[in-house]
């Protein structure tokens, strides 16, 4: 059975239209699922809050708020793109908090250096933490849900023996610009009082680790890895530096997210964390990135912290209890995820 | 069974087998590898329907829908690969979905004396105790034969039987075929090993191309007629003519003494390839083939033994040192190996040299999409785009795009395992073309391949792979079917 070429020719034609189509409605549909959610969301909610919901000074709340889940959920992303798991972020928040406090405070210099000098040993511990998840994951085979369950209980029982159970507060007052301050209050008359420096280290990390995942040959890795670990393997790709990498970024992103709180509050505390490894699943989860691993975007993960922020401001504002905050926040990410299946079967046809 | 058919989407596995069995009978089905053996087991289990033709039972039309019908239809299935569960006892295996139940609760005593009394049936004796893990490969036998009789099995159908024991527990396995053939129970036995047959066998039905050859009682069907009958068609009619190997022409790929521990151990593998030189692996499933490959790429890593290219001795200990040092393989398994379906054509072809396309600190997308698209037009790979992901491709441009993969980076030696299975003529056609290509090149090639037409008509040598061991060599001109099934199979040649 062969056709004429020109009837061959016709038919690449017509299903490379095809195709095309069905990539830019898959375009759409990948682009839709955060950020429409979150257009409809602001809309509704602004009118039910009677206007409270879009103000400048509120929407700058959020952002500040959700930065340090986003934070976590950025190097969240990468794990999970490789189709692994980091339980332990949550515990690496308090873990690097009292190291970083209780460096701090055993300096005998300040100002910005100090700043900088207690940022490299938190990172430098989170880093670490990372590559002892990743170590059993990559050599032994082990399920990265295990490792990282057993580092999550070590590193808060050990920020917990460190603290001696009570937060460490900062000597050093350098720390409160990063924690607290504004860049761009030029406006401030206007209503609008600047950025906060926490939301502009956000912003940064958000462009560097996407250019990271979109633009680099680890990136690339990453999601090849995710999406078939065996192929990758075969192509040459260091399969276990990779994924030793992802998780030591996790660590890293967790120290940072560390930093900004502590500078925060002004104390390094071992109880900060809690619950803070499952939002940042939550909201990579909420960001489109998939659990079975090749396919997300730094990006999305934004939008998904973004939304879970503006849906607990908005409760917030609503007055909701927090009881039926935690109901609402459930049901958003089993839609997300339900979501998320629908549209892979609907591609899948 | 009769005029059963099955097709899968662009292949017809079977088209139009009949066959019958009888009680108290082994019916041995011989064929090569693809003939449709599997596919027609498959759907005697009910794994597969039909799509045409009858199955009847007792003189009765039987539905097989499931693999629940087919065991209430006394049809016992033991595959090659065994289907225990590990960590259950022996016992518990044995009654597995048929645990006696006494108000509600399993009875102990019950499962016993069950399984006791078909394994005194068999005459055999088995640990009920032990966790299945424990058995010996025939113990494991013996065990889903017990499991088989428990369901009150009339048809045993056995998948290479014989494969993993020794003479003497083969023995055992053989007078416990009689002893149930005695009592009336029917057998597909299914085997490679020709030289077992008569022993075993009263009829034999041979199977080629999906098709139902011819049945004759085993005393009527010597060997060599068996094999003729399983080849059939003449050999090397679609295959492009190969051009000699230059005299003189350099050793490319030079393996000494290869051994691993992959699926299946491989030991003592000795042979060179030169440059313009395709030398085929021919050889049973499981006879090792794939691993030979697989350790020559790093894909398993070599135990020991000494692999050069082009005179420089290399040490691979890694995909990525075999790489380096100029060997690409092509996975025998696209899907699983070869290929991340979930991305698009120009990652795929650039995944394995990516560190070409970097510059500065990153990939270029610009470069990437010019080899990407140059590849396309070069291998008439049939793709809307270079970002089209790759699942939504057919199978031959599939194999191409992992062929991309592999070109781009200009190696010395190029492993392809299996390189046209599943795909269609045409774009067989095309790969045999670019192998040639490829020789042109200088490269030298070493090709696996289950369809013997295929080994022979594109290698330049054959080896026959038996037990993880190189047992043959044939020159090109040499190289019969009948030969080389013989040595695979562990015949007397």
């Amino acid at each position: 059975m062969r056709a004429s070429d020109a009837g061959v020719t016709a038919d690449l034609a017509a299903t490379a239209d095809a195709v095309r189509a069905k990539q830019n409605r898959n375009r759409l549909l990948r682009g839709a699922g955060a950020v429409a959610a979150l257009v409809v969301v602001t809309i509704a909610v602004n009118a039910f809050s009677h206007g409270s919901f879009l103000t400048a000074g509120n929407l700058t709340n959020v952002l500040r708020q959700i930065t340090y889940n986003a934070i976590l959920a950025i190097g969240q992303t990468f794990v999970i793109i490789t189709a692994g798991i980091d339980l332990s972020v949550g515990s690496l928040i308090e873990l690097t908090g009292v190291v970083m406090a209780s460096f701090a405070n055993a300096m005998h210099f300040d100002g910005p250096g100090l700043v900088v000098a207690t940022l490299v040993v938190g990172v430098g511990v989170g880093c670490l933490a990372g590559f002892i998840n990743a170590v059993p994951v990559v050599t032994l085979n082990l399920p990265p849900f295990i490792t990282t369950l057993a580092m999550m209980l070590m590193a808060r029982g050990l920020a917990f023996k460190l603290a001696h159970g009570q937060p460490i507060p900062l000597a050093s007052t350098a720390f409160n610009s990063i924690g607290t301050g504004f860049v761009f209050t030029g406006a401030r008359g206007a209503g609008f009082p600047g950025i906060p420096v926490p939301v502009l280290w956000l912003a940064v990390m958000v462009i560097v680790f996407a250019v990271l995942l979109t633009r680099t040959r680890f990136g690339r890795y990453v999601f090849a890895i995710g999406g078939n670990e065996e192929a990758a393997r075969l192509a040459g790709i260091n399969v276990k530096l990779v994924k030793t990498l992802v998780y030591v970024i996790s660590g890293g992103c967790a120290a940072i997210a560390s930093l900004l709180l502590m500078a925060k509050f002004s104390s390094g505390s071992p109880n900060t964390g809690i619950g803070s490894e499952l939002q940042s699943i939550a909201a990579v989860v909420v960001g489109g990135t998939s659990l079975a691993g090749g396919r997300g975007s730094v990006v999305t993960t934004f939008f998904g912290a973004l939304l879970i922020g503006i849906l607990n401001n908005v409760m917030n504002l609503l007055n909701i209890e927090s009881y039926t905050q935690d109901i609402v926040l459930g049901a958003v990410i089993l839609i997300a995820v339900v979501f998320d299946e629908l549209r892979k079967r609907y591609l899948a046809r | 069974m009769n005029g059963i058919v099955k097709t899968f989407p662009g292949v017809r596995a079977l088209d139009g087998v009949s066959f019958d069995v009888r009680a108290g009978e082994v019916h041995a089905l011989v064929g090569e590898n693809g003939a449709g053996k599997s596919t027609l087991m498959k759907t005697l289990a009910g794994a597969y329907r039909a799509d045409a033709g009858t199955i009847e039972i007792d003189g009765r039309p039987a539905q097989i829908d499931g693999p629940k019908a087919a065991e209430a239809l006394g049809i016992g299935m033991i595959y090659q690969e065994f289907n225990l569960v590990p960590d259950l006892r022996v016992i518990d295996n044995i009654l597995l979905g048929q645990e006696p139940v006494r108000s509600g609760f399993l009875d102990r005593a019950g499962a016993l004396a069950r399984a006791s009394a078909v394994l005194t049936e068999l005459g055999i004796v088995l640990p009920l105790e032990s966790p299945a893990r424990r058995l010996s490969v025939a113990q494991q036998q013996m065990t889903e034969i017990a499991k088989a009789l428990v369901r009150k099995a009339r048809l045993i159908v056995m998948d290479e039987p014989t494969a993993a024991l020794t003479e003497r527990e083969i023995d055992a396995l053989f007078a416990l075929i009689v002893k149930l053939k005695a009592q009336g129970v029917a057998f597909v036995y299914i085997s490679h090993r020709l030289e077992e047959l008569p022993k075993i066998s009263d009829r034999i039905t041979v199977i080629r191309d999906g098709r139902t050859i011819e049945t004759r009682a085993t005393a009527d069907l010597p060997q060599d007629e068996m094999i003729r009958l399983m080849v059939g068609r003449p050999v090397g009619a679609h295959f492009p003519d190969l051009p000699p190997v230059a005299p003189g022409a350099p050793v490319v790929l030079d393996v000494r003494a290869l051994a691993s521990a992959g699926n299946v151990r491989i030991a003592d593998v000795t042979f060179s390839v030169r440059a313009g030189e395709i030398v085929g692996l021919a050889g049973l499933v499981g006879a090792g083939r794939t691993e030979i490959v697989r350790a020559i790429a790093g894909a398993d890593v070599p135990t020991s033994g000494e692999i050069a290219v082009a005179g420089t001795p290399v040490r691979v200990r890694s995909p990525h040192d075999a790489i380096a040092a100029g060997i690409a393989l092509i996975t025998e398994d696209r899907k699983a190996q070869g290929l991340v379906l979930g991305m698009g054509v120009r990652e795929n072809t650039t995944l394995a040299h990516l560190v070409d396309f970097v510059r500065g600190l990153f990939v270029s997308r610009a470069k990437e999409v010019d080899t990407t698209n140059r590849e396309i037009a070069e291998l008439r790979i049939r793709t809307p785009s270079a970002e089209q992901l790759v699942r939504n491709l057919s199978g031959g441009n599939q194999q191409k795009v992992v062929l991309a993969k592999w070109l781009i980076g200009e190696a010395k030696v190029y492993l392809f395992d299996e390189p046209t299975r599943g795909i269609d003529v045409g774009a067989k056609a095309e790969i045999y073309a670019l192998m040639l290509a490829l020789l042109e090149r200088g490269v030298a090639i070493v090709m696996v391949s289950s369809e013997l037409p295929e080994v022979l008509g594109m290698s330049h040598r054959v080896l026959v792979v038996r037990d993880g061991h190189v047992r043959g060599e044939f020159a090109r001109a040499d190289a019969t079917p009948a030969k080389v099934i013989a040595l695979a199979a562990g015949a007397a040649a």
